[in-house]
């Protein structure tokens, strides 16, 4: 089976899984007490973070080894982690504001989380911009191997100066966006989820990278 | 001074540079012929150290500090005098302080740009430029030339003086590569030929007291139309 | 070490030559400055909210966006006539070049901030002189690690298209944590606090600092090598 076959079974197969996922989380796990129904949303924006920061996480890896070992299928990682980390931070910014509404009463708060993950939203399409911007392979790929780790060792910079300035500066409506103490059967729900992202994340990976070396050799 | 072993290089999956192989000594002159594309360019930079190959070494007598090098791009800069990027780069080249002014006065000199030594370098013409742009290679007194096509854009005089100064800096020692697409241009000075195509050397050898009409016609042979 | 820290001061002193000889980069980030200033004074109701709360913010994105306009000033000199290329191959360390381009940088930059800081107090009436001193301290450090992440970035998008607008789209993320701390400490300034209440900030500061121009140095030569 081709690279991007195995790609699409995984894909699929996570779909599946993800399907079961919003089963189980709309029949079979306890209502949220003081969120109600719009809890639910948990389930799938929490894991789009997780994946999300696992696109960045690994895209800083894959630039690193690039520019060490000096083999393009890191760069090819690298894109296709970026692309997908894209997607992941999207759904992470559309389920957040839609969560958000009916909890906050806000459709967004510069909160220290949320402004994170809005700068890793913008960190992704700037590593993309910058890649449609060089058209030789080897330079975009030093360019973007640059730009990944650079924005890997900002990532932890950024949370610390949001999350020291949202301290100092307490919100109006303080519900925090995690889980308190739950209930096994959240938390179960939620790790399912988290692991469903992941094979998610590795399932559009694979069918992208594949893509990516179609396109090369072409 | 200047040897290239089995050095090849890649571009992704395009072959660049063909296991390149050569030595040049002191008053050699290399003439590199070959078409568009052939890998000329590629070679010179990883001469001068630019890029680093693939495989293979270059050995090169001095280091860095030890090439002077000339392209169809002066490497000046507009807003400066002709003066002021001399003593510039004689700075970069580590020229002691004494010795820049004296070295840039006779460069200025021997180039004929005596009345654009204080101009600045954008108001240059192109043949002034050019030759502003062969000093600025020799304010170090490099031993190794490596010129970059060098005669683009020039006219017969200005051509036929850049290949007078190159013969005689040949015959004061320095080894030179010269690369270029036109034969012509280049016979008279090499004393070694080498075509080149697609990365690779089809023939090198000693000029052999060659004319410019039998190198093109055997240029024409060794690599083929286009 | 001393050779290291000599070209880079060559460099860095060309840079300072080239720019005083045709001024146009610091003028456009000077006017630059003064339009954004008396855009803010007259976007503001003045009986809505107090100087003293808006005013750090003011004078932090002022600083930010005149800092970016003259980051692009760095590399586009060196394009033209690919004098880049002759830096290269001069026999200086990629670090010489980079520590060059960015005491020049800075150089700018600082001039910039100094006159915006000296328009800021002439439209917004805050009592900078108080704290003049620490305030100076804030802007050194929170200028620094930007540059110096902002001189990396724009020795790759100089060669890319739409090089001008590359360059903020890339920038800003890195311009949050500083320019959030900065604007933290100079509040807290204004209004009477003694610097140690601001430590944390001030330690992030020095942090970003380090982390940057330390990453900076390293990745440069990627930037440029082939």
């Amino acid at each position: 089976m081709t690279l991007v076959q195995r790609g699409r079974w995984v894909t699929v197969f996570a779909l599946l899984l993800l399907g079961g996922i919003y089963v189980r989380a709309l029949v079979y796990t306890p209502v949220e007490i003081h969120q109600g129904l719009a809890q639910k949303i948990f389930y799938v924006h929490v894991p789009s973070a997780w994946s999300a920061m696992l696109a960045m996480g690994l895209l800083g890896v894959a630039s690193i080894l690039f520019l060490i070992i000096k083999d393009m299928r890191y760069d090819r990682f690298a894109a296709a982690s970026a692309e997908v980390g894209t997607a992941f931070s999207l759904v992470m910014l559309t389920t957040g504001p839609l969560w958000a509404r009916p909890i906050w009463g806000a459709w967004w708060t510069w909160d220290a989380r949320l402004t994170l993950t809005l700068m890793m939203f913008f960190m992704f399409l700037g590593y993309l911009v910058l890649r449609g911007a060089v058209t030789d392979p080897g330079l975009r790929a030093r360019y973007s191997a640059v730009l990944g780790i650079c924005g890997l060792v900002l990532l932890p910079f950024i949370h610390l100066s949001v999350y020291l300035f949202r301290t100092l500066h307490p919100m109006p409506i303080v519900l925090k966006p995690s889980a308190p103490s739950a209930p096994p059967a959240m938390v179960i729900t939620l790790l399912s989820s988290f692991a469903v992202f992941t094979l998610l994340y590795i399932g559009f990976v694979m069918q992208r990278y594949a893509i990516g070396e179609r396109t090369d050799d072409a | 001074m200047l040897s290239a072993r089995d050095v090849s290089h890649a571009y992704g999956s395009l072959r660049a540079l063909d296991r390149i192989t050569f030595t040049l000594d002191r008053g050699q002159t290399l003439a590199i012929f070959g078409p568009n594309g052939a890998g000329k360019t590629t070679l010179l930079k990883v001469l001068a150290g630019l890029i680093q190959p693939r495989h293979g070494t270059v050995q090169l007598a001095g280091g860095r500090r030890a090439i002077g090098w000339i392209g169809h791009q002066s490497q000046l800069y507009g807003p400066l005098t002709v003066v002021e990027n001399l003593l510039f780069w004689a700075s970069l080249y580590d020229v002691p302080p004494s010795a820049r002014r004296a070295r840039a006065d006779e460069l200025i000199g021997r180039l004929g740009l005596g009345g654009q030594a204080h101009q600045q370098a954008r108001t240059l013409s192109r043949g002034q430029a050019q030759r502003a742009a062969i000093a600025r290679a020799l304010i170090h007194d490099p031993a190794v030339l490596l010129l970059d096509e060098p005669f683009t854009g020039l006219d017969r005089v200005a051509a036929e003086e850049l290949r007078r100064l190159l013969g005689e800096l040949a015959a004061a020692g320095r080894a030179t590569v010269l690369v270029t697409h036109n034969v012509e241009e280049g016979t008279e000075l090499a004393s070694d030929i080498a075509f080149m195509r697609a990365g690779h050397f089809v023939a090198f050898g000693p000029r052999a007291g060659r004319d410019a009409a039998a190198l093109a016609a055997a240029y024409r042979e060794a690599v083929g139309g286009g | 070490m001393a050779d290291l820290l000599r070209h880079a001061w060559l460099v860095a002193r060309k840079d300072l030559y080239l720019e005083f000889r045709s001024r146009t980069a610091i003028t456009s980030a000077l006017v630059f400055t003064a339009l954004v200033l008396v855009v803010f004074e007259h976007g503001r109701d003045p009986t809505a909210v107090a100087i003293s709360a808006l005013a750090p913010s003011i004078l932090w994105v002022t600083f930010s966006f005149a800092g970016m306009l003259t980051l692009n000033r760095a590399f586009n000199a060196e394009l033209e006539n690919q004098a880049l290329d002759g830096l290269l191959l001069a026999p200086i360390s990629r670090t010489s070049l980079f520590w060059g381009k960015l005491v020049a940088n800075l150089a700018f930059v600082a001039v910039v901030q100094v006159t915006g800081l000296l328009l800021f107090t002439l439209f917004f009436n805050v009592p900078v002189w108080r704290v003049w001193a620490p305030l100076v301290v804030v802007m050194i450090m929170a200028t620094v690690g930007f540059i110096a992440v902002g001189t990396l970035f724009s020795a790759m998008v100089v060669r890319t298209r739409f090089a001008e607008l590359m360059l903020p789209v890339l920038l800003l993320p890195f311009l949050l944590p500083p320019l959030i701390a900065a604007a933290e400490v100079t509040t807290k300034l204004f209004a009477g606090r003694p610097l140690s209440e601001v430590s944390g900030w001030l330690r992030l500061l020095a942090a970003y600092d380090v982390a940057f121009i330390t990453l900076a140095t390293l990745l440069f030569p990627a930037t440029v090598t082939e």
